[in-house]
């Protein structure tokens, strides 16, 4: 059985959705230019996918294996549906402006990947459960690049917030560099694959040198256990 | 016993890297010369400032990587690409102007794909092509020749005085493109723009740009096929469609030959032999790609110029031109790519 600690790491860290299992790219690029439309939509694919897990470890005892791939989208659509009517009745600006990438979540590979890899072998407290953890490592990786690509693009954060969270978040802005130019790159599309690119090495580099001081932290191995060589002279 | 590893002993060395960038560097001055004499030092304040930040960023990102710092100092490359930059970027260009595009030119152009040799695309054009998408009003500001003092240059350059208003002048490709009215004689009776057949400046850097040129493929540092493949492209696509001189008028063939960065793209750009194509005749397909495409950007394209997005986009062509312009190698039958019918 899965350990709850297991899909926490994996979720955040090991197999994130977004800089390790490369899924989903398509709303990770298309809407992380400014941090509250990556929120928006980091919230909204957070939220489907707990639900879709949820219903697809329910459920997973009944569907055929034949025909589950079609079952689980089916699930995975109405739950899209719901969240799309959510967005238009409460958040309608950021409704419009996330536009076409909120029906899309339907297709999103994180999704149906966790459906399928995940929640369809496992009850249903461990399915939520991995559903909360690879939303929220998809979402903190979607915010962070929308919010370095804000940055980068217009020298303020949180920009436009009372779209998603009223007028209490009017004042939200914050102008970290005055009288910039704009960095018109940040914002257009390559923008975004040279942020993912430079995150994916950052963990990268991370990786490496956490197993470069696990290496140095491992005791030796005693010296009476060579391995014994087949081929040649045995020492 | 230890030999030394020296090949060709009757070679004498000057196709070393260094040697090969020294000589281009030395073809650029023509370039460089016209372009001071016309707009005055912005260009020369480019170029060294360009170079400090090429070599700084060159410096630090090798410290970085763990590789000889001096070796790879020594060999001009990030040099080259700095005044090859600063020749592209408008005189008197904002000091963090160059600054990103250096960043851009020597950090994702060239070091994050493993340094010199390793590059898919042009550092230079990949930096130029950066700031003008990033900066369009910057990027557009090419001074009227004649028109900057050399203090209130540096002053916009440092970004603590403002110039006068009426500094910037469009270019010829520009004044060209958003002409609605004027038939091509009206246009060079009334735009300071437009010289005697090119661009007003323009024409005159093309001609040094292209004696330049002349020298390195006197020199044999380059094959002919690249850059005449690149002339002869945008030179036949212009005469193709040439619809005469009126109001809605694509330039003459002989207007596109001496305007915008023509020359410097013909002999220094097209040129590179990390991103270009390797053969022969894949040259003269790769030159001809990026004469076509600079020319349809220019005629129906966003831009007033081209050729920096038609060199990005052939640098992605390269690989494929190279997979199907093999050259036979003596002995063995002409290679077959891809799908062979019959046999």
């Amino acid at each position: 059985m899965t350990r709850y600690r297991d899909i926490t790491v994996n979720g955040l860290w090991k197999n994130n959705p977004a800089l390790v299992q490369l899924l989903g790219l398509c709303p990770l690029l298309g809407v992380s230019n400014s941090t509250v439309n990556a929120l928006g939509l980091a919230l909204a694919s957070a939220v489907v996918l707990i639900c879709s897990n949820t219903a697809v470890s329910l459920v997973r005892g009944v569907v055929n294996t034949a025909v589950r791939l079609p079952a689980f989208v089916m699930i995975i659509a109405a739950l899209t549906t719901c969240i799309e009517l959510l967005m238009q009745a409460f958040t309608y600006e950021l409704y419009q402006i996330l536009g076409i990438f909120i029906p899309l979540i339907t297709t999103n590979c994180v999704i149906l990947g966790r459906a399928d890899g995940f929640a369809a072998k496992h009850d249903p407290a461990r399915a939520a459960y991995d559903g909360l953890m690879m939303g929220i490592g998809f979402g903190l990786v979607l915010v962070l690049i929308g919010a370095a690509r804000e940055l980068l693009g217009t020298g303020a954060l949180f920009a436009n917030m009372h779209l998603l969270f009223g007028p209490i978040a009017n004042d939200w802005q914050l102008t970290l560099i005055a009288d910039y130019k704009g960095f018109l790159l940040a914002i257009l599309p390559p923008g975004a694959f040279i942020v993912l690119g430079l995150l994916i090495a950052g963990k990268n580099r991370i990786d490496q040198a956490l197993a470069e001081r696990a290496k140095a932290a491992a005791p030796e191995a005693p010296a009476q256990s060579r391995r014994v060589r087949v081929t040649g002279v045995i020492e | 016993m230890a030999l030394p590893r020296i090949t060709s002993p009757h070679a004498t060395g000057s196709n070393r890297t260094q040697q090969v960038m020294l000589q281009v560097l030395l073809a650029t001055l023509p370039g460089i010369f016209a372009l001071t004499w016309l707009f005055g030092a912005g260009t020369l304040f480019n170029l060294l400032w360009a170079s400090l930040c090429a070599l700084g960023f060159e410096a630090a990102l090798l410290a970085a990587r763990k590789r000889p710092v001096q070796f790879f100092l020594k060999d001009c490359s990030a040099l080259l690409t700095a005044v090859l930059l600063a020749l592209a970027l408008p005189p008197y260009s904002p000091w963090w102007l160059t600054l990103v595009a250096c960043g851009f030119a020597i950090g994702f152009g060239k070091q994050l794909y493993g340094g010199l040799g390793q590059n898919p695309f042009n550092p230079a054009m990949l930096g130029y092509v950066v700031v003008l998408i990033s900066f369009p009003l910057e990027m557009t500001s090419w001074p009227a020749p004649h028109s900057i003092g050399l203090v209130e240059g540096l002053g916009h350059i440092l970004g603590i005085a403002s110039l006068p208003d009426g500094w910037v002048q469009a270019t010829a490709l520009d004044a060209l493109k958003i002409n609605k009215s004027l038939t091509i004689n009206e246009l060079h009776a009334t735009s300071p723009a437009f010289g005697y057949l090119g661009g007003a400046g323009s024409e005159a850097v093309n001609l040094a740009f292209l004696a330049g040129g002349l020298y390195l493929l006197h020199k044999r540092l380059f094959s002919w096929h690249a850059p005449v493949g690149m002339l002869a492209a945008l030179f036949v696509m212009s005469l193709l469609f040439w619809n005469g001189s009126g109001s809605d008028s694509n330039g003459s063939p002989l207007f596109h030959l001496l305007t915008g960065a023509t020359m410097l793209g013909a002999f220094f750009i097209v040129t590179d032999p990390v991103s270009g194509a390797t053969s022969n005749r894949g040259r003269l397909i790769f030159g001809a790609g990026v004469g076509i495409l600079a020319y349809v950007i220019r005629a129906w394209g966003g831009y007033p110029d081209g050729v920096a997005f038609a060199v990005l986009l052939m640098n992605l062509a390269a690989p494929t031109i190279d997979y199907y312009t093999r050259p036979r190698t003596y002995g063995h039958r002409k290679p077959t790519n891809g799908f062979k019918v019959g046999d």
